[in-house]
């Protein structure tokens, strides 16, 4: 690790190129995901790939770090033909990964699951101190002991930067690494991020969160459908204009009629809900408690792994808990199932989209059906009217924008963002009373998240009673009337937004999992209220 | 290098296909199987797939094809099902052996009664045996965590001591000097599941076997039910997500098909095998297992891969008969069917890229 301490380069754009990407192209059935994709970034930037969902950021990130074979054009690695033809060869060159889903075993201790990522691990005693070495440098305290199923998601992050530091790389790449972690974890990541930067280290950083992008990147190059449309500093431009070249026409924010809290009775109430998670190393969900009224938007925020997960699934009815526990309009809904929930009203939308909210290999006509079936009618006498279904399926699609060449593609054939807004519509369209959503807008793009954001805000003012639970902040902060946070399976009183400080919010969310950031003083990433104002 | 590629969406061609290059595959390969055992290739595969429909004793061997296909594809049509939903039930033959017993001793109880209405009650108590013997795993799974994997196919065993015992005592023909073995249903009008049509092979058995692929197939596309096990085999969180209990699943799933395989018994043991004996449980509910997946586990496919099956074991016999093959042969034969066919399904999912090996 010596070697990364020395002097090295300064940041700025006028140093050496260190990958050069010419014209590259990558195309799959039906669809140009790269299309003469051109850009390049010195040693030592911070570069920004921005770009819509289906824009084509992935696959070119996976071409670097050697995922995806490009079908044209050519990579220059400081001046030398690069050509990874898989990851363990890009990681050779000095390319590493950060990804947006993390690959641990959760088993596993933390130094067992770096060793297993390496070539030729050394012993776990050596591999321990080396750990702790590069922890430490970079202001990420881990402990290689540790189960990793027993770390918070921005620690588990750490695990997967540090693994890739190991490698001593010259460029890392990040996609949405920011999504998982609170404030002030953000900070700390950012600080080392800028640590690395300082040292030489390029950084690759994918993300949708434009003053994150703003605040941290040196440069950024702008996707849309496959090809590269603009490139600017960020610090130059405003999170908007950025906003508006990735999407290509102006950005309307959500509108909201006036916000008036509304009176009377609840329409969800959930009291004493304590419930186990049926997941291993998951979190059970402790005394929770709160209501919603008709037209209201409940917030809930928490970082990765402190009990959402659990809190859909007990308000969705996947998880049953004792009579009286939930209710929605006084009908007591604690021990029944998903689909009594949803003849009571209730429609709900997980965070996980293949797998969980949509089966992966059917079509969009079976998934709709898949949550639809109750309150649409979709089913008589046990018989499913496919052409009902079909029709449904249609309307979600035409009236979410979701771009598919069809209803008959499978789900996994989506991209990320248009499957979410296929499930979100799902369960908009179905005239529920009482809506809970886990991360709307989890890896969806900015249009996207802003078409999605107001649709519930629409549901909202058409009377239905909302929980939306995020990981995003700002998100909470734009729809929710009132604020809840879920720390360890326990959930804060709410509290209504306005007037809330990002430092309260924190503190609600538990904040930073024991870290100390290694500059105190480090620019304050998360806009506060101010940046509202611009957006 | 090759690479495999994941398709977006599942190949249609390719499903379809795969079997096809699995049964031409199967064909090469058995032939050099043959030839190692020195026997002629080309005339081993013919032996067993022309001769038993074209050849000398086709007269004779023709009607068997619907005889042997009929069970296979009750039985395969009801593990279709749990397998669809990644239940997976491996003790179809002790389901199977269980439905013949249970129906066969219904209709000795009454012997040698004339009652039209004997047969149904059979036919339904062969049913309600076979389905509460596959239950049984579904109980234990869902009380104790057990593998109905496991469970399922020791239970096969289990099976095979209670049908030696009753062939040596509850069912003894009383009137079989002796000689372990129920009476044979040949005598008993009533009880017997002939064949409905002479010189075809046709009995209630294969009529069932038919009705079953229908329903099957209208289940599978237009039943809730037949949604639910597609996906819960597909995405078991989803599938809870669509208000689906695992439990109720597993039980549904492990009950019909050891309904169906106890059904497939009783028209055995009513019918072709006539009687309750040691040797009754000829393995039916282990090639099941092949033909459901030879057929994608998709109802037509299903019917022509018990046909086909049906097919090599009738071939087979010739081939052990005509050309001294060892049985062992002809088995290693079948399970390279299946081999091949798992094999090729890599295909259907993903494509294969031809890609140059890059310089690093």
């Amino acid at each position: 690790m010596a070697s990364r301490k020395g002097p090295r380069r300064v940041t700025g754009t006028g140093t050496a190129q260190l990958l050069t990407i010419r014209g590259l192209t990558k195309a799959y059935p039906g669809v140009v995901a790269n299309s003469d994709v051109s850009f390049s970034v010195a040693e030592g930037e911070v570069h920004a790939l921005l770009g819509e969902n289906g824009a084509g950021k992935s696959t070119l990130v996976k071409a670097i770090y050697g995922l995806v074979r490009p079908d044209a054009g050519e990579m220059r690695l400081r001046g030398e033909l690069y050509a990874p033809a898989e990851p363990r060869a890009a990681r050779a060159a000095g390319v590493a990964m950060v990804f947006q889903h993390f690959s641990l075993f959760e088993a596993l201790n933390v130094a067992e699951n770096i060793a297993l990522g390496m070539e030729t691990p050394p012993r776990q005693r050596e591999l321990a101190a080396k750990i702790r070495e590069v922890s430490e440098a970079y202001g990420l305290p881990l402990d290689p002991s540790r189960l990793v199923g027993d770390l918070s998601a921005g620690e588990r992050q750490r695990v997967e930067i540090i693994r890739c530091l190991l490698q001593d790389p010259k460029l890392l790449i990040m996609d949405e690494p920011t999504s998982v972690l609170t404030p002030q974890e953000v900070e700390i990541l950012f600080a080392t991020l800028r640590q690395l930067s300082a040292e030489g280290t390029a950084i690759l950083y994918i993300s949708h969160k434009l003053e994150e992008i703003r605040s941290l990147c040196d440069r950024a190059t702008i996707l849309r459908r496959g090809k590269v449309v603009a490139s600017c500093i960020p610090r130059e431009v405003s999170a908007r204009d950025l906003a508006e070249m990735m999407v290509g026409s102006a950005l309307t924010p959500p509108a909201r009629a006036a916000r008036t809290v509304p009176e009377g009775p609840p329409a969800l109430e959930v009291r004493g809900l304590s419930v186990a998670s049926p997941m291993p190393f998951g979190t059970s969900l402790k005394d929770v408690g709160f209501t919603v009224a008709r037209g209201e938007v409940l917030g809930i925020a928490g970082v990765a792994g402190n009990g959402q997960d659990e809190l859909l699934l007990a308000l969705s009815g996947e998880l049953t808990s004792a009579p009286g526990m939930v209710r929605a309009a006084g009908a007591d809904l604690g021990d029944k199932g998903p689909n009594d929930r949803r003849r009571a009203g209730f429609v709900a939308a997980p965070e996980e989209r293949l797998g969980h909210a949509a089966a992966p290999g059917m079509s969009l006509v079976e998934n709709a059906l898949l949550s639809g079936a109750v309150r649409m009618g979709l089913v008589r006498r046990g018989f499913i009217d496919w052409a009902a279904t079909r029709a449904f399926a249609d309307a979600v699609v035409a009236e979410y924008d979701v771009r598919t060449p069809g209803t008959h593609v499978a789900a996994r054939a989506l991209s990320g963002g248009n499957l979410q807004k296929f499930v979100i519509g799902r369960e908009l369209s179905q005239n529920p009373s009482v809506i809970v959503i886990n991360q709307p807008t989890w890896g969806v793009d900015a249009a996207a998240a802003a078409s999605i954001r107001q649709v519930i805000l629409d549901r909202a003012a058409a009377g239905a009673a909302v929980v939306v639970i995020s990981q995003d902040l700002d998100e909470l902060m734009e729809i929710a009337d009132r604020f809840a946070a879920l720390n360890e399976g326990r959930l804060s009183p709410p509290r209504p937004v306005r007037g809330l400080t990002m430092k309260e919010v924190g503190l609600m969310m538990g904040g930073a999992h024991g870290m100390q950031p290694p500059e105190p003083d480090a620019a304050g990433v998360l806009r506060a209220e101010a940046s509202d104002a611009e957006a | 290098m090759p690479r495999l590629e994941r398709r977006p969406t599942p190949s249609r061609l390719w499903t379809a296909a795969t079997p096809v290059l699995a049964v031409i595959a199967t064909m090469f390969a058995g032939g050099l199987l043959f030839a190692a055992l020195g026997k002629d290739p080309v005339e081993a595969i013919r032996t067993i797939f022309w001769d038993p429909l074209f050849g000398e004793f086709a007269s004779y061997s023709r009607p068997q094809l619907l005889v042997k296909a009929g069970p296979l594809i009750l039985i395969a049509i009801g593990l279709s099902l749990g397998f669809k939903a990644q239940v997976w039930n491996i003790g179809a033959e002790g389901q199977y052996i269980m439905g013949a017993l249970a129906g066969a001793a219904t209709g000795l109880a009454f012997y040698p009664g004339d009652s039209p209405l004997l047969f149904p009650a059979m036919v339904v108590i062969g049913a309600l045996g076979g389905g509460l013997w596959g239950l049984i795993p579904a109980v234990l799974k869902l009380r104790f965590g057990s593998s109905e994997i496991l469970v399922s196919l020791m239970l096969v065993y289990v099976a095979q001591h209670i049908l030696s015992a009753a062939a040596f005592g509850m069912l003894k023909n009383p009137e079989g000097r002796g000689f372990p073995g129920s009476r044979n249903f040949q005598q008993f009008p009533a009880a017997f599941n002939g064949e409905l049509i002479a010189g075809t092979g046709m009995h209630w058995g294969v009529v069932a076997a038919l009705g079953s692929v229908i329903a099957a197939h209208v289940l599978l596309s237009r039943h809730i039910l037949g949604f639910h096990i597609r996906v819960a085999g597909e995405a078991p969180r989803a599938a809870r997500f669509a208000g689906v209990s695992p439990a109720l699943l597993t039980s549904v799933c492990l009950g019909i098909s050891g309904a169906l395989a106890g059904l497939a018994g009783l028209f055995e043991v009513t019918g072709p095998a006539g009687q309750i004996s040691t040797d009754f449980a000829s393995g039916y509910g282990f090639t099941a297992i092949i033909v459901a997946f030879l057929g994608r586990l998709h109802p037509l496919g299903i019917l022509l891969a018990g046909l086909l099956m049906a097919l090599t074991y009738i071939g087979g016999e010739l081939a052990q008969l005509t050309l001294n093959l060892p049985s062992a042969a002809i088995q290693a034969f079948q399970g390279m069917l299946l081999f091949f066919l798992l094999a090729f399904d890599v295909l259907s999912n993903f494509r294969i890229r031809l890609a140059r090996r890059a310089r690093a």
